[in-house]
């Protein structure tokens, strides 16, 4: 897929694309992207809206003249999200999941920040002029509204159902859509039970805080022992809210790295399953073609074969471009899985360091007092 | 003499203790972490001090092991300061102890030879009092130390001698008083009161030290007061000590000093018989050197119903005189009936627990009552092996009902008594144990919620590293697939520990709460008995004028023969108006004694708890160190 093509390569640097930014107007999101000039030092910066991704993402399912585009495995696009006021957190965690939480809209801003890498990283996709104009146009694009390309989305109808369990020809593709499904659903279940553990360690730290503050209403200055309980009390309020900080720093790691990643490789399987279904699909078209062709009576059976050539050179294309993109998704996925699963275990570890050099102070500390 | 410079010579005890008390909290810092956690073994104290103490500064190690000591155990540290303070000017005498001479002889004759061998800094000033606590601690038969202290009698030796001032306060702290040589010791004491004593008060009137002065200011009252009193068996049963011919502060300070030797435990809990007449039969043990006592240590078995008979029977006798009676734990039908249907679930399990943890802390307390302990109905509790059947507790016996109709009866009268207080003190007393009632109850509800989230982040946990598992089995990548199932262990693990803290949170901070609630009821229930008797005093009182009237009425109608039996009344009811008078003083000051050394326990309590909580917390955050650090390099294996 390198080297000369009719169009033109990405002018900025795949790794330089960052988010660096976010407001929030009513119930708009604006995104600050900058990124680094290939081949200057000039730095880009453009705004943008979800409209736009969205637009991007369109304008790449529907890319003319690229050969087995069914066969791609889509950088997947998070949902947009509805930062309304009437909308709860409840409705925002079912339709973002992790993304809906953490400060400022952070989490949201990585997701797309590494949709918008990862596209720019496909060795295909990124010399889509529509990644390029939507990096360094400061014109927003989300006015052009391009046509619908192929369908991303798998539908519920029993239909599709039955074709999604439709058997393969290829023991390399059924092993996969084997794999895929198994670790779609894994990989899903793991991100939501991840995400319950987020949410009670905030409540977690929300009770801590209430503790500590309530233990505040003990204080009584009367007498000697009422001062010596009153300062025990007070103690143990700032224990409580070391604990309370704990929880918070150790949620709020667990959301920034492995959340992220299992909610990044949860979307990441379900792309792969749509492309797989495509793929299929297009086998079935192709075995309905053939049993008609079978079936076609003579003067119909050369335009029939033609077609079926016809569906079938489709057929292979798309085959092998899925071969090749399922290669480089496993890798890169086992890469990605490996940095989130580091970082999380370094950030974890840090925090449980810095609590436990907390606490031994705050137990010197009491057993100094204490000690009649 | 660097030493001696650099420590000011201590005061003595009966000088200056206040001051020294705060100055000995800055002082000790580096040792009173280790001291506190060696709270619950005293024979350790006599075989570690000396190790800590040599390795640490000069200045620290005068007041770090009287601190020591002195937080846990006072009265043997009194004893061997007698021990020690003797070598000071009259080796002879200590010589003359029967038990310390033969493992002292050499150690004490050298010192006195060689009084200014140099500075041999503090460590061997202070293996020369462990050498001789060794000695004394002998007699407690405690033999292994003695063997290993004396190995270093030539460093000890020759430095001892040398701090003679630093030496006294630093025997005298930790000296353990040996019961026999006592008499002889004592009278040396004393005699070395009468000499040397006057001239270190002289030295030491002006010093200032950094020195918890608490034990030593005890323990010289103590050996004052010794000479005539006989020695109970071993000092470490320093609580038993207490001998009628001691004062009431000391007796107060020992209380608040010394440590009790007399552990319950209460163990095993066990189901006996079947179907709804079962019951729990929870096994007592009593570790005690407490004279009153027949033996040492013993054990019975002791149902629910026997514990509510105590409290029962403590509380009939003791809180109309003012005292607060620990309130037995709480009756739960629901809990009671699963045991006794046999459901084995882990609530069940669980009930049991909280129940036999929330007796032996009940018993605990009731022991530790200096009062209540003196009881026969507790010593009958610990001691004899059946028990008649405490009926009287049932919910629904005749007896119940009856208590039932008191409390409502008492709750009405309670709103009627409209007492004349004259001692502001407990009207503000009240004040603050109910509005505390109040915010213990407020912070309880918050501690279940904390717990009850602990509970649900470790079913979560639980759930999470389950669909690890399972991701990490449907992955091909052999590496990631097992830095997933290392992950799905880690996670495990780490549910275990949030279970764990879960309870250490139940247990530590809502039992304590909800202990100290009902404890409150206790106190408050202790005023009303004030006001009762008060309540009596007035009513004689009214009683008293209204005969005085009668009589004065009959004076005027002239009926000498119905004066007398007037006059008869009159003096009777005098009697009484002085009798309930002075009973109502008598439980005012019971009352007022009982509530200082409430909130003493109190606050005594909290702080053991927070220091608890964080032992525990720290623990946990220790344990998630090490999960991370040992997963961390299979995370960057994977490839």
């Amino acid at each position: 897929m390198e080297g000369s093509s009719a169009e033109a390569a990405l002018s900025v640097s795949a790794n330089s694309i960052r988010i660096t930014d976010v407001t929030q107007d009513g119930d708009v999101l604006t995104f600050a992207i900058a990124s680094q000039k290939l081949n200057s030092s000039a730095g880009v910066c453009v705004f943008r809206m979800y409209e736009d991704f969205d637009w991007l993402q369109q304008s790449l399912f529907s890319e003319e003249n690229l050969p087995g585009l069914q066969g791609i495995i889509f950088p997947p696009l998070p949902s947009k999200a509805l930062p309304s006021q009437s909308n709860t957190q409840t409705k925002a965690l079912k339709q973002l999941g992790f993304l809906a939480l953490g400060q400022d809209w952070q989490s949201y801003c990585k997701a797309l920040e590494f949709y918008l890498q990862q596209v720019a990283a496909h060795p295909t996709l990124c010399k889509c002029k529509a990644l390029d104009s939507f990096l360094i146009n400061s014109e927003s694009p989300g006015k052009q509204r391009g046509r619908k390309g192929i369908f991303n989305r798998l539908s519920q109808a029993v239909e599709e159902m039955r074709k999604e369990s439709h058997k393969d020809v290829d023991n390399f593709f059924q092993n996969e859509r084997n794999k895929n499904t198994n670790l779609a659903a894994s990989s899903k279940v793991a991100t939501e039970k991840l995400l319950d553990v987020v949410m009670t360690e905030q409540k977690l730290a929300v009770a801590c805080g209430h503790f500590a503050t309530s233990l505040h209403l003990c204080v009584n200055q009367d007498d000697a022992a009422a001062v010596a309980f009153s300062k025990v009390c007070l103690k143990l309020s700032d224990v409580i809210e070391a604990v309370k900080r704990n929880y918070e720093k150790v949620a709020s790691n667990n959301l920034s790295t492995l959340g992220l990643g299992l909610d990044l490789e949860s979307r990441y399987q379900e792309s792969e399953k749509e492309m797989l279904f495509r793929r299929t699909c297009k086998l079935i078209e192709l075995e309905t073609v053939r049993k008609g062709t079978e079936k076609a009576k003579a003067n119909k059976r050369e335009v029939m074969e033609a077609f079926q050539k016809a569906v079938e050179k489709e057929f292979n294309l798309i085959s092998s471009v899925a071969k090749q993109e399922i290669e480089r998704f496993h890798s890169s996925r086992v890469k990605v899985l490996k940095t989130f699963l580091i970082g999380w275990c370094e950030l974890q570890l840090n925090t449980a360091k810095e609590f436990a050099e907390l606490y031994s102070q705050h137990l010197e500390a009491c057993r100094n007092m204490y000690s009649e | 003499m660097a030493a001696s410079s650099e420590r000011s010579p201590p005061p003595f005890p009966d000088s200056e203790e206040p001051e020294l008390l705060e100055d000995s909290d800055d002082g000790a810092d580096a040792f009173t972490g280790t001291s506190i956690s060696q709270m619950d073994s005293p024979k350790d104290i006599f075989s570690e001090p000396p190790e800590d103490i040599s390795s640490d500064p000069l200045s620290n190690i005068n007041s770090d092991p009287q601190k020591k000591v002195d937080a846990k155990i006072p009265s043997p540290s009194s004893d061997e300061a007698d021990l020690f303070s003797e070598p000071l000017d009259d080796d002879s005498k200590v010589m003359s102890s029967p038990e310390v001479q033969n493992p002292l002889p050499d150690l004490l004759n050298e010192p006195v030879e060689a009084p200014k061998s140099g500075v041999l800094g503090e460590p061997p000033v202070h293996k020369s009092s462990s050498v001789k606590k060794a000695a004394s601690a002998e007699m407690f038969g405690d033999d292994d130390d003695e063997e290993d202290l004396f190995k270093e009698p030539p460093k000890v030796v020759t430095k001892k001698p040398q701090p003679s001032g630093p030496a006294v306060d630093v025997f005298t702290e930790v000296k353990v008083k040996p019961p026999v040589p006592k008499p002889s010791a004592s009278s040396s004491s004393s005699s070395r009161t009468n000499g040397v004593h006057s001239e270190e008060q002289d030295l030491f009137s002006e010093a200032t030290v950094e020195l918890s002065l608490d034990s030593p200011r005890n323990d010289r009252k103590k050996d004052a007061v010794k000479p005539s009193v006989s020695a109970p068996a071993a000092p470490e049963a320093s609580s038993s000590s207490r001998a009628p011919s001691k004062t009431l502060e000391e007796l107060e300070e020992e209380e608040s000093e010394d440590k009790f030797d007399l552990n319950i435990s209460v163990t095993n809990p066990e189901k006996v018989g079947d179907g709804m007449n079962a019951y729990m039969a929870y096994k007592v043990s009593t570790q005690t050197s407490l004279t009153m006592f027949r033996s040492k240590t013993f054990t019975v078995r002791r149902r629910f119903s026997d514990f509510l008979g105590l409290f029962e029977k403590l509380s009939e006798k003791h809180s109309q005189n003012g005292y607060i009676v620990p309130p037995a734990p709480e009756k739960s039908i629901l809990g009671m009936t699963k045991v006794k249907v046999g459901k084995e679930d882990p609530s069940s399990a669980e009930f049991v627990e909280r129940r036999r943890a929330a007796l032996e802390r009940y018993l605990q307390r009731v022991v530790s009552h200096p009062s209540l302990l003196q009881d026969p109905d507790v010593r009958e509790f610990l001691e004899k092996e059946e028990l008649p059947r405490a009926v009287s507790t049932q919910t629904l016996s005749g007896a119940g009902f009856l208590k039932m109709l008191n409390k409502a009866t008492d709750a009405v009268s309670k709103m009627t008594i409209k007492m004349n207080e004259q001692d502001v003190w407990f009207d503000e007393k009240i004040q603050d144990v109910e509005n505390e009632e109040q915010h213990l109850r407020k912070l309880h509800v918050m501690v279940e919620s904390l717990v009850n989230h602990r509970k649900e982040l470790s079913g979560n946990t639980a759930l999470f590293a389950k669909s690890v598992a399972m991701l990490g089995s449907s992955e091909d990548n052999t590496a990631l697939s097992r830095a997933l199932s290392q992950l799905a262990e880690v996670e495990d693990r780490i549910e275990q520990l949030q279970q764990e803290q879960a309870s250490n949170d139940f247990f530590t901070f809502s039992e304590l709460l909800a202990d100290y609630i009902r404890l409150l009821g206790a106190v408050r229930g202790c005023f009303d008995q004030r006001m009762k008797a008060w309540q009596r005093w007035q009513d004689a009182e009214n009683m008293l004028q209204k005969k005085r009237e009668a009589e004065a009425k009959l004076l005027w109608a002239n009926k000498p023969d119905k004066l007398q039996q007037a006059k008869d009344e009159i003096a009777e009811w005098e009697a009484k108006v002085t009798q309930y008078e002075r009973e109502f003083e008598r439980i005012s000051a019971t009352v007022r004694k009982e509530v200082i050394r409430f909130d003493k326990e109190k606050a005594r309590d909290f702080k053991r708890q927070i220091i608890k909580y964080l032992e525990s917390v720290l623990h946990s955050q220790q344990q998630m160190i090490k999960y991370w650090e040992a997963f961390l390099p299979e995370a960057k294996a994977i490839a």
